[in-house]
């Protein structure tokens, strides 16, 4: 256990030491949006009943922003392992592919959810705390911090230059979180777009993460967390499998 | 007794290249091994392979009986290696990194062994010193303390001298050789055959992913009979006498392969009858340097 201690921790003073980049930055990049569009679509749109606006939209960049920094830590600490060359001192020890496994997502998970309650700070303070926040909530950030972490992972230990993983990010991730709901609820969209929403992994994500503070969703939340308890394990698979087989680390 | 490091027909392919060919290696536990070949002969690959970073194309490799690949965990904590390549991680400050690459081997509270490290490697002044902010020197020392946190009983070194200014090879040396003689067994690689020499016992020479020499230092270098008789005389032309002698010459200093002392003396009378007279003059023990040029001149190239 000692060794995936270790791991952790050096994975978490890794983006500690840099927290005004890995942390600040994007807590002040989510309130930014939270201020543009509040200000813009408070008294035009209502998504739900009786919730306004803006207290719709806190739920959904708080997880837009677990879900971006999970998955760029991740993925930015092993691509620039890799390519810096210093990923030998891990691929050296006697760490398990579990371990390393472990400890990636988990210092992923930490960041995110570190960031999303940044925001979930800074927003609550400007307008104010929700209602309440179930359990639901936490489960659903737990979730996708994990998801984000596991995904960033593989990212990290397929690509092979920088522009390769922002082209994940860029292609994959940024897409997806934007068109899972965080502005809007799906219901408001034409049927084609309803089901393709139901595609997107992140989708269910912030649809359960909402219902944690509003009790309201587009989908049952139970249904939701099967979903992305299935995601979750079928892609830790992937990720220990190729962690296991070497792919792309080990020659 | 189980052998330190033992590798059997092990290869490795890179598409058509065969980087590693059939490799048969026994190393005993003590030894003071020597890695030897030109540039691409395969002792990084060979290396990698022990420390799990490369995996072999057929054939097994086992470290203190330990199987590198199906006892990775047991075989890696009795190795430590020191990387070829210069990589540092540039978030943290020399105890810092090698606080955590204790960690990676799963032991805590390695303070006394660590202070012992960075004194003996002249590190001590830059423990707190983030690693962005060293020389390639001390990178390279710093490189070799992560290596020997967990006190491996086999240590490999890839060119650890490379970049290493004059005094410190010295004192990298002295503290290799201490820990060889507290029973570490020590297998390293390097380009400077004089520090291979005047350390290791046996020697492996590597060619085109073959090996071929295996012997110890003391008979390698004993197969080579020829002494260079080095001569710095008044004149560029050498009599007739001896044009026909093996011999290369570098304006006025003359190297004749001799075989046996009594060579010497024809070739001196032939030169004291042409009235030439001798500026300098030095007799050259064979060193390892001839033996390694003999071997790889020896081996017809494309061998694999
Ligand atoms: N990842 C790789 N992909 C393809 N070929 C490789 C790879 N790594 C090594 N090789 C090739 O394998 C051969 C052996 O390389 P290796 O690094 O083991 O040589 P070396 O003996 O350590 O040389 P040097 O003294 O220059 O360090 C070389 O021809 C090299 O080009
Ligand atoms: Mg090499």
């Amino acid at each position: 256990m000692t060794g995936f201690y270790t791991l952790l921790y050096k994975e978490l003073m890794r983006f500690w030491k840099v927290s005004f980049q890995t942390i600040l930055a994007p807590v002040l990049s989510s309130l930014l949006y939270l201020l543009i569009f509040s200000h813009v679509l408070e008294s035009r749109v209502e998504v739900y009943e009786g919730v306004a606006y803006t207290v719709f939209l806190i739920p959904g960049l708080v997880m837009m922003a677990v879900l971006q920094n999970a998955f760029a830590n991740s993925s930015s600490s092993l691509i620039q392992s890799k390519i810096t060359g210093n990923l030998v001192f891990i691929l050296l020890a006697p760490l398990s592919y579990l371990e390393i496994f472990l400890a990636y997502v988990g210092a992923s998970m930490l960041r995110g959810l570190a960031v999303g309650l940044g925001v979930y700070g800074v927003a609550a303070w400007f307008y104010g705390p929700p209602p309440h926040v179930s359990l639901w909530a936490i489960l659903f950030a737990l979730l996708g911090s994990a998801l984000l972490g596991v995904i960033g992972l593989i990212a990290g230990i397929v690509s092979d230059k920088f522009d390769q993983l922002a082209a994940f990010q860029n292609f994959l991730i940024l897409p997806l979180t934007f068109l899972s709901g965080v502005f809007y609820s799906v219901h408001s969209l034409p049927p084609v777009w309803q089901f393709l929403s139901h595609l997107n992994p992140f989708f269910y994500l912030i649809d359960g993460f909402r219902y944690g503070f509003f009790g309201v969703s587009d989908i049952s939340p139970y249904i939701s967390l099967i979903v992305m308890a299935a995601s979750l394990a079928a892609i830790s698979g992937w990720a220990l499998w190729l962690l296991k087989s070497g792919y792309k680390l080990r020659h | 007794m189980t052998p330190a490091i033992d590798i059997q027909q092990l290869g490795k392919r890179y598409g058509a290249l065969a980087a590693l060919d059939h490799i048969d290696l026994v190393i005993q536990p003590g030894e003071f091994f020597a890695l030897l070949g030109p540039n691409g002969a395969g002792k990084t690959t060979l290396i990698s392979i022990l420390a799990g970073l490369t995996r072999p194309t057929h054939g097994s490799a086992k470290v203190m009986g330990y199987d590198v690949l199906s006892e990775y965990r047991a075989a890696r904590k009795r190795l430590g290696v020191v990387p070829q390549e210069l990589v540092y991680d540039p978030f943290f400050t020399v105890r810092e990194m090698l606080v955590i690459q204790s960690g990676y081997f799963g032991i805590q509270g390695n303070d006394a062994w660590i202070d012992e490290i960075l004194y003996r490697l002249d590190l001590a002044d830059k423990a707190h010193t983030n690693l962005r902010a060293l020389s390639g020197g001390m990178k390279r020392r710093v490189l070799i303390a992560q290596a020997l946190v967990h006190k491996p009983p086999v240590i490999i070194l890839d060119e650890p001298t490379a970049g290493v200014d004059v005094d410190l090879r010295q004192s990298l040396w002295q503290f290799i050789q201490h820990l060889n003689q507290e029973g570490h067994t020590v297998v390293l690689t390097t380009h400077y055959l004089e520090e291979a020499e005047a350390l290791c016992n046996r020697v492996a020479m590597l060619k085109q992913g073959r090996i071929v020499a295996l012997d110890s230092m003391r008979n390698l270098v004993r197969s080579i009979q020829d002494y260079t008789l080095e001569l710095r005389l008044s004149t560029d032309a050498l009599p007739a006498a001896l044009t026909a002698w093996p011999v290369h010459h570098d304006g006025n200093l003359y190297s004749f392969k001799i075989k046996d002392y009594a060579e010497i003396e024809s070739v001196l009378s032939i030169l004291r009858t042409s009235g030439i007279r001798i500026l300098e003059m030095q007799l050259l023990q064979p060193d390892l340097e001839d033996v390694f040029v003999n071997i790889m001149e020896s081996v017809p190239a494309g061998a694999s």
